[in-house]
């Protein structure tokens, strides 16, 4: 994201960055950045919490008056739960030892190079779309 | 309960960790030393048109899903699109909340409600989504950030919010 915001400002446009990863955002420096302290997976609020939702939005949006010089961060302190034990299960070192083959511990999914549809409905109505006179990517303004 | 805090998590150390217990080459992360691009706002929020990029994987139904490997494509989401209409998929964070809420990681609702308070002059008529934790710096660079750029001047963009993941 680091490199999309530096073109858009080369370019002329400004940006802000909204971040939950302080220390990835630092080391990627974007001219302006709002840091929101909630889990990976939670940019922009809490699920079915528009009042939060709007507040933190606000927030990052306030950025674009208030960053008075280029690599400005502000803190939107707010909190993701009365303690931050959440914290203490972020990407902390698997098990070793369980086996010698590299990556065979890597709870991650793996990287697969075909689309991957959040439900068979949505691959069966991409499938529709595509090739009809509606369909974007034929038209070329879309993917 | 402020004694209850802890720092900011860690990510780098804590992904560098991860690696290395995996017996993974340690992972190279992107860093900008020295003085970041900086355009100036030339207009207030409330007389600019806002448009949006977010990297968690975002479609519409009837767009083709990304894929998890090195996907450098971006969709356009029309601003009016249903938000019951917007779908997530990704290989990096916990999808649960985007699954049921798509406004924790593509604040569209938030962002129409502004629009509409006036607060926001108005919005793009899309907003673009994409991949985040793409492996190849140099297909973002030379590929994706590109072609970006260029749709937010083709569609008279002032100000761009970015939302990794």
């Amino acid at each position: 994201m680091g490199l999309i915001a530096r073109q858009l400002e080369e370019s002329g446009i400004p940006t802000v960055t909204m971040t939950c990863a302080r220390d990835i955002t630092e080391a990627v420096n974007p001219p302006r950045s709002v840091f929101l302290d909630f889990p990976l997976g939670h940019t922009t609020g809490r699920a079915h919490d528009p009042v939060l939702g709007r507040r933190i939005i606000e927030g990052a949006l306030a950025a674009f008056a208030d960053a008075d010089h280029p690599g400005w961060m502000s803190d939107q302190s707010i909190h993701w739960a009365d303690d931050d034990s959440w914290k203490d299960s972020v990407m902390r070192p698997v098990a070793s030892g369980t086996t010698d083959i590299p990556g065979s511990d890597d709870e991650r999914s793996p990287r697969r190079d075909t689309p991957q549809y959040q439900s068979i409905d949505d691959a069966s109505a991409a499938e529709k779309t595509h090739g009809d006179e509606q369909c974007l990517v034929c038209k070329g303004v879309d993917y | 309960m402020s004694d209850h805090r802890q720092p900011p998590v860690d990510y780098i150390d804590r992904t560098l960790a991860q690696y290395e217990a995996l017996g993974y080459p340690a992972y190279s992360w992107a860093t900008n030393p020295g003085t970041p691009p900086w355009a100036d706002v030339a207009e207030p929020l409330e007389r600019s048109r806002l448009g949006v990029i977010a990297t968690g994987g975002i479609y519409r139904v009837g767009q083709t899903a990304f894929t998890h490997h090195d996907d450098t494509t971006f969709r356009a989401i029309a601003t009016d699109t249903a938000t019951s209409d917007l779908r997530a998929t990704h290989f990096a964070y916990d999808l649960t909340d985007a699954h049921r809420d798509i406004n924790v990681v593509f604040p569209i609702d938030p962002l129409r409600s502004l629009a509409d308070d006036g607060a926001i002059g108005e919005l793009a008529p899309s907003f673009f989504t994409c991949m985040g934790g793409i492996y190849s710096q140099r297909r973002v660079r030379d590929e994706l950030a590109p072609a970006l750029v260029q749709r937010c001047h083709d569609d008279h963009i002032d100000l761009v919010l970015l939302v990794p993941v």
